[in-house]
């Protein structure tokens, strides 16, 4: 019952050839983090083989796109990766207003930038946490969700959710944000260096964490241009690719911020690119705060919003990678085609190659270090 | 009233002893297992930030209550496929070791079961056999999850038995005897004549119960080495096919276990019984030392499991038979040399 015996793969230097047997991790596991399903065939506890199996929560977001008005789309946004709903809506409200040259007030763009940031960080903390669980350390995660905490109060103050904010409109955003959020932001960026200074000492210098992580799940950086993966697993591999340097857009170009790179290409090098980001995140929600502008918060935008025909996109750095909106627009005021080119997509592709001979515990430390959000796969 | 105990205790009722102790054991171990349940979530709540289980009661008390009336509620499923016989008999196989283990353990001074000579001996060889019943739960329950976890307990166990049984080698040479109440005894006075802090038998003492401790851990199938119910990676490993009370019993084995591990290393290494400074010993403040050293390592072994990440199953591997067994065998290899020394230095002068 366990062994498979068609066609038995060779075994290692050509000799005789091997049983192997296929392991279903997923929907349902652990380590899965959602409803991803790995086919894997393993040797033992070897991996010959991964494959991914998608689309258990695929629930048509590009279609949704087609049949109602641009405005209509917006909520949509923010439930495709919802860990990091602030960018998905930045890129999509940024398309539509590229393609109806709509003009952003400076303070909405700098308050863009600061919920962005600060929404970075939270899903960030996710992410940190659901690592260490999937290694077995099971209380960073309750630490990770108490900063997390901080933010998700922050941000239900402006725009009244948690998670799926949908706080950005075409032209600026739905409210100003009051004193409580300022005061809410200074404090957090007082607070986390603190706690980002333990989190170092205690998980990441840890010598079971460095062991797991440090040499474990390579990925070259031709990997990810063949796969496409972008954010911190090309950063992980020693390419300063992100999109807030190389396609500028809203406010970025106004703060001062470095872009984390190791070149080591393992588990560890993504580990400490995200944790690196967090400081930068920091920092620029700091200058963003110190310079403020005043002003209103919502340009001026037609009431029946049609776009000229053409074709529009738009890319923002999202919490794991480079997601994309591209829009094709016939005229109408519903869109011709909406196209959403997720990061987790290309990363889990890449998963395939880069597991084969790892042995099951390493395979799943990397796939933690990808920081995968199943929604953001299917869509 | 005390003669009676004596004559009902005596040796003219060996039964009466037995049946007490019986009955003792299974109390105590049924509680230990039941509250350091509690007391690990407890534990994983105060170092979590949250409270823990406190709804059950005042405070969570009667939460073992409630975990255990709901074990027992559950149906007792043997999915198709399965060896039945292998299925049944492996929470029990699992079970019966520490439970027979705890009855050479002196608590006190005459608070023993049975004061076996080849006590140690006993302790080491029944609690090898917790591997095999793990081993046979994983093979028998037909799932491909358990027979990773089968085969990892099986490599994990031989590997950490090893450096184990060589620092308990290392203790005999300097006790000399495998009776463990007589170990205890040579242990009386302060504390620094407990085994831990014996540096002149052997100056790296304490590391060889680091050694133990860490070796304790693996053989117990604790956090950071708990290859063997890895829920990230194997779902419930060799557990995943078991429900109800079948779970519940590995369950308190794993706390048994525990118990009887704490309880050799505090025997071993810190005196047991004895109070660590002279006053406050005797038969009624034996016990509560003995209590008290047990469940600070108790509180030891839960707080490395919410504190560490685990371990890679190979790394385990590799911490054993690259650092733990040739530093145990050097330990072993120096307390010979030192013991050695002085009949030799007084032949040679």
């Amino acid at each position: 019952m366990i062994a498979q015996k068609e066609a038995p793969p060779a075994g290692p230097s050509g000799g005789a050839p091997q049983e192997t047997f296929v392991l279903n991790l997923g929907p349902q596991h652990p380590a899965a983090h959602g409803v991803l399903r790995i086919l894997m065939t393993m040797d033992g506890e070897w991996i010959t083989r991964a494959e991914p199996v998608i689309g258990y929560i695929h629930r048509m977001h590009e279609k949704m796109g087609e049949n109602r008005t641009w405005a209509k789309f917006l909520p949509n946004t923010s439930r495709i990766d919802y860990l990091s709903a602030m960018h998905y809506t930045h890129a999509f409200v940024g398309a539509v207003e590229r393609a109806a040259k709509i003009e952003v007030p400076a303070r909405a763009e700098y308050i863009r930038v600061i919920t962005s940031e600060l929404n970075r960080i939270a899903s960030h903390m996710v992410w940190w946490g659901a690592l260490l669980s999937d290694l077995g350390g099971l209380t960073p995660f309750l630490y990770a969700f108490d900063d997390r905490e901080l933010i998700l109060d922050l941000f239900e103050g402006i725009c009244g959710a948690r998670l799926t904010y949908c706080y950005y409109r075409f032209g600026g955003l739905c409210n100003d944000v009051d004193d409580d959020f300022l005061k809410g932001a200074r404090a957090f960026v007082k607070h986390m260096p603190p706690r980002l200074k333990m989190y170092r000492d205690l998980v990441t210098d840890n010598i079971i964490l460095r062991k797991r992580l440090t040499g474990i799940g390579p990925i070259s950086a031709d990997m990810c241009r063949r796969y496409g993966a972008t954010g911190p697993v090309i950063r992980g591999a020693g390419v300063a690719y992100d999109v807030r340097k190389v396609e500028p857009y809203s406010a970025y170009p106004q703060f001062d911020f470095k872009i984390p790179v190791y070149p080591e290409c393992d588990s560890m090098a993504r580990y400490l690119v995200r944790m690196d980001e967090m400081e930068q995140s920091l920092r620029i929600v700091e200058q963003a705060l110190d310079s403020l502008p005043a002003g209103p918060v919502m340009g001026k935008v037609p009431r029946v919003l049609k776009l000229p025909p053409g074709d529009y996109s738009y890319a923002v750095e999202a919490a794991r990678g480079r997601f994309m909106v591209r829009i094709v627009s016939d005229g109408k005021d519903i869109p011709y085609r909406v196209r959403l080119r997720t990061p987790s997509f290309s990363n889990l592709s890449l998963f395939e190659e880069a597991s084969r001979g790892m042995i099951l515990p390493d395979a799943l430390a990397m796939l933690g270090s990808l920081d995968l959000v199943i929604p953001d796969i299917d869509r | 009233m005390s003669a009676i105990v004596q004559n009902l205790l005596g040796p003219g009722w060996p039964w009466v002893r037995l049946l007490l102790y019986l009955a003792g054991i299974g109390a105590f171990v049924g509680a230990n297992a039941a509250y350091l349940v509690l007391a690990e979530r407890k534990i994983a709540g105060r170092i979590q930030r949250r409270p823990g289980p406190n709804e059950a009661g005042f405070g969570g008390w009667m939460q073992p209550f409630a975990d255990v009336g709901k074990l027992f509620a559950k149906q007792m499923m043997i999915p198709p496929g399965t060896d039945r016989l292998l299925y049944c008999l492996a929470p029990l196989m699992v079970m019966a070791p520490p439970l027979i283990c705890l009855t050479v353990i002196p608590y006190g001074e005459n608070l023993v079961a049975r004061n076996v000579d080849v006590g140690l001996l006993l302790v080491f060889s029944f609690g090898s056999i917790n591997v095999m019943a793990l081993m046979l739960a994983g093979w028998a329950s037909r799932n491909k999850f358990a027979i990773i976890s089968s085969a990892r307990v099986v490599s994990q166990n031989v590997a950490y038995e090893i450096p184990m049984l060589l620092v308990v080698i290392t203790l005999l040479m300097a006790t000399g005897t495998l009776n463990l109440n007589e170990i205890v005894g040579q242990q009386g006075g302060w504390f620094w004549n407990w085994n831990f802090f014996r540096v002149w038998v052997n100056p790296l003492m304490p590391v060889t119960f680091v050694i133990f401790f860490i070796c304790m851990l693996a053989e117990t199938n604790r956090a950071p080495f708990d290859m063997a119910e890895a829920e990230s990676e194997l779902v419930a490993g060799a557990f995943t096919e078991y429900g109800g009370m079948g779970f519940g019993v590995f369950f308190m084995a794993e706390y048994a276990n525990i118990v009887v591990g704490c309880s050799i290393a505090t025997v071993l290494f810190f005196g047991g019984w004895q109070s660590p400074f002279v006053v406050l010993s005797g038969p009624v403040f034996g016990p509560l030392w003995f209590m008290v050293k047990l469940y600070a390592l108790v509180f030891t072994v839960m707080w490395v499991r919410w504190t560490f990440p685990r371990t890679q199953f190979y790394n385990l591997l590799n911490l054993s038979w690259k650092i733990l067994i040739p530093i145990s065998l050097f330990t072993l290899l120096l307390t010979g040399a030192m013991m050695k020394l002085p009949l030799l230095l007084h032949h040679l002068f």
